[in-house]
């Protein structure tokens, strides 16, 4: 087979997987506007928070330390454990429903019934606060994340297609476990909706959160109940992010990679953040590989995936999955 | 009644207060923000430097320093106001710390007669002091970085590289844009092929350059990152098992904290420096006893002999070592911006300043004039030991081909004095 066909498989395949961790992100926000019209500017942020609180707790961190030694002249940074990964993450979900209900009882309980941009605005507030916290509480330092996820190249992809082709195809086995994770995740997200009370609740408040109300439907419990999966979700996505760069201040901006993957896939489906983030993933790198990295200097992928995302505005205002917005007048 | 009696014992008191004579070093540190984990132990150094120097000399020929620092969050706009609202404060040098706030300042502190010293980023061609006053930007530029990466590989090959492949992964700003020409026309001197990469802001995904690099196997990696960027790029060059022995990052690239996340698979990346590493120096026992020891470290003290903690440390030797000069030439202590600017244009660190400093071999020798504010852009290389979690320096501080990037630097400054209609420096 020709080189260049082998290749642009190749970048294909890396563009399925790089699409699957930008959908890891997009499924936050989905969550949440599904559920309450809220768009969720600080989703990023939850993420990097989530990974720094999973870092710490594993390592036995002492939050605030810095805070605490400045007042009291102390020099305590560290508890002395090492939690396994597993308990690290549950602990961590522990803080992240915590978070969602703090976020609940103190911000939006106050903001029912608001327009929608003023509680966009809210958000805006709470990443930066929560950037300033995550700071203040972890530090700022870089934190190299490890809980036992493989990386780099898959060696049984690169031999078999190297047998078969001529030519070893890269696979990043992080990639591969994301998808599988990501898999799950929506598989589990699915049947929590479908087949739970919680989840029914959910959608019910969805579709409509005033009948839902008036059926007993508890709204405080459900968003709170939202705010913590979409937690959970930006745990997993901070988890995938962070094994790549490590822990760091930067990861918030990966919500930056979700916003694309919405607005092609539609604010308020799952299955659209899925579809939408492998079509913006595979459509950015093959336009890097076959136009922009030989014709435009390279580096389009950022501008392209907006630009790819806009396109499908224009024909479909609501995003490839997101519900036909109809007012009557 | 009460504010009469308090505004006068406020200028009572400062009526009987002596004036407390003080040299000002503005620190405009990002402590918060994208790159907050470089810039801490920057300021940390920059700061314990002037601290060591209070405690245990008593300040600068007797005058005490102050640091006055202001958070950019590496910000432009604020990096902006942070010298809007010190430069008031007696202000001798700034240190902007960041490319973006460099331009910015470049006419408002040559208008305000205060220099500034951007050490290895900034305007490259601000090196010809005959069109640039006031900036200053020993000991090595991005230009000389590029040369000083060159030079590496020639050495690796016995000195030929013709028919060498070498890529160029690069921050798709104006920063890793910087060393683009001084490499096609090193790449015609040595008769290397160069393929550009551009990665964009902030590079957590590059999965296409990196795809891109494992087709076209080029011979060697040269990287200008920047935060995030740099932690991805080792991470992803360990991935498609690059050798990291060819894989050499610009010094903005050359921290810990670039290569920790990859672990053991970024043992032996290279990157070059503007300082020695680690703290087997005498001026770091000074720094034990009359800083960390005794609670005046500006940090945890958890960051001394950082890549990026030395850097700062180094930047402030070389103010303190300005300062010096300044008072030598004008014969005052207490000296003014203007003052400091003249001393920095007459700086000369020899090996026996450094010995003197505390700081044996710590940094290149090199001496400043009117025209050349760049010194003779000298840098060293590190390596990265995994093992040890430390860089290690591998090769002395040398020089960097100054046949191709001075033309280059006149050709630029030129240019900015055509176009600013600027007076020359030197006549």
């Amino acid at each position: 087979m020709p080189e260049q066909f082998l290749w642009t498989i190749e970048v294909f395949l890396n563009g399925l997987m790089a699409g699957v961790l930008y959908a890891l992100v997009a499924l936050g926000f989905v969550l949440i506007y599904k559920a309450s019209g809220i768009f969720n500017f600080a989703q990023g942020v939850m993420a990097l928070f989530a990974a720094m609180t999973l870092y710490g707790i594993m390592n036995g961190q002492v939050p605030f330390a810095h805070l605490i030694n400045a007042v009291f002249g102390t020099e305590v940074h560290y508890f002395g454990w090492n939690l396994p990964a597993i308990l690290s993450i549950v602990l961590t979900m522990v803080v992240m429903i915590l978070l969602a209900w703090l976020v609940q009882r103190y911000i939006f309980r106050y903001l029912v019934g608001q327009e929608p941009i003023i509680l966009f605005m809210a958000t805006i507030g709470l990443a930066y606060f929560l950037e300033g916290v995550g700071d203040l509480m972890w530090g700022s330092d870089i934190k190299t994340l490890d809980v036992g996820l493989p990386q780099g190249i898959n060696l049984w992809i690169d031999e078999t297609t190297f047998n078969a082709f001529g030519y070893g195809f890269f696979i990043d086995n992080l990639d591969i476990v994301a998808s599988i994770v990501a898999a799950l995740l929506v598989a589990g997200l699915v049947i929590f909706a479908q087949y739970t009370k919680q989840g029914r609740a959910m959608r019910a408040v969805a579709d409509d959160h005033q009948a839902a109300l008036s059926v007993g439907v508890s709204l405080n419990f459900i968003w709170i109940l939202v705010w913590s999966l979409a937690g959970f979700v930006a745990l997993v996505a901070g988890i995938m992010w962070g094994a790549k760069s490590g822990v760091q201040f930067s990861l918030s901006l990966i919500a930056l990679k979700a916003l694309p993957v919405l607005m092609l896939g539609g604010f308020t489906s799952i299955p659209g953040a899925i579809v939408g983030g492998l079509i913006i993933g595979v459509g950015e790198k093959l336009f890097e590989f076959l136009i922009g990295a030989p014709y435009l200097g390279g580096a389009t992928e950022n501008w392209f995936a907006y630009m790819l995302a806009l396109l499908f505005l224009v024909f479909r205002p609501q995003g490839l999955f997101g519900e036909k917005i109809i007012e009557r007048v | 009644m009460k504010y009469k009696l308090g505004t006068m014992a406020v200028a009572g008191l400062m009526a009987a207060s002596p004036v407390m004579a003080d040299l000002v070093f503005p620190s405009l540190s990002y402590r918060t923000g994208p790159y907050a984990a470089g810039g801490i132990p920057f300021a940390d150094g920059y700061a314990d430097y002037f601290t060591l120097l209070n405690e245990r000399d008593g300040g600068i020929g007797g005058v005490p320093a102050r640091v006055l620092e202001c958070e950019t969050g590496y910000n432009t706009e604020k990096g902006v106001e942070c010298y809007e609202s010190t430069k008031g404060e007696g202000a001798l040098v700034y240190q902007p710390l960041s490319t973006g706030i460099t331009y910015q300042l470049i006419p408002k502190a040559t208008a305000d007669d205060i220099p500034i010293h951007s050490m290895g980023y900034g305007r490259t061609s601000a090196a010809n002091g005959d069109v640039f006053s006031h900036v200053f930007n020993y000991p090595a530029n991005y230009w000389n970085g590029a040369s000083a990466a060159i030079n590496h590989i020639l050495e690796q090959n016995g000195g030929d590289i013709s028919g060498k492949k070498i890529a160029l992964v690069y921050h798709n700003s104006a920063y890793g844009k910087e060393p683009i020409r001084t490499l096609e026309k090193l790449s015609e001197k040595h008769g290397f092929e160069l393929s550009l990469l551009a990665v964009d802001h902030p590079g957590q995904e590059q999965k296409s350059q990196w795809l891109q690099i494992r087709r076209e196997k080029p011979d060697n990696v040269i990287m200008y990152g920047w935060g995030v960027m740099n932690q991805v790029a080792v991470q992803e060059a360990a991935n498609i098992r690059f050798p990291m022995e060819n894989f050499i990052g610009i010094w903005w690239s050359g921290a810990e904290i670039d290569v920790t996340p990859a672990g053991d698979k970024a043992d032996g990346y290279k990157a070059l420096a503007l300082t020695a590493v680690g703290s087997d120096f005498p001026l770091y026992d000074d720094l034990q006893k009359y800083v960390v020891d005794s609670g005046k470290a500006a940090g945890a003290g958890d960051q001394l002999g950082t890549v990026p903690y030395n850097r700062g440390l180094y930047a402030a030797m070389l103010a303190a070592e300005a300062v010096k000069k300044a008072q030598e030439i004008h014969g005052v202590d207490d000296i003014t911006s203007g003052m400091m600017r003249d001393g920095m244009e007459a700086l000369e660190i020899t090996e026996e300043v450094m010995a003197a400093a505390g700081l044996p071999d710590f940094g290149p020798t090199f001496s400043v004039s009117c025209a050349n504010h760049g010194g003779e852009g000298m840098v060293a290389v590190t390596q990265w030991d995994a093992s040890a979690g430390q860089f290690v320096q591998i090769a002395d501080f040398a020089p960097t081909d100054m046949s191709v990037i001075q033309p280059l630097i006149d050709e630029d400054s030129a240019a900015f004095k055509a176009e600013n209609n600027i007076e020359s420096n030197c006549n």
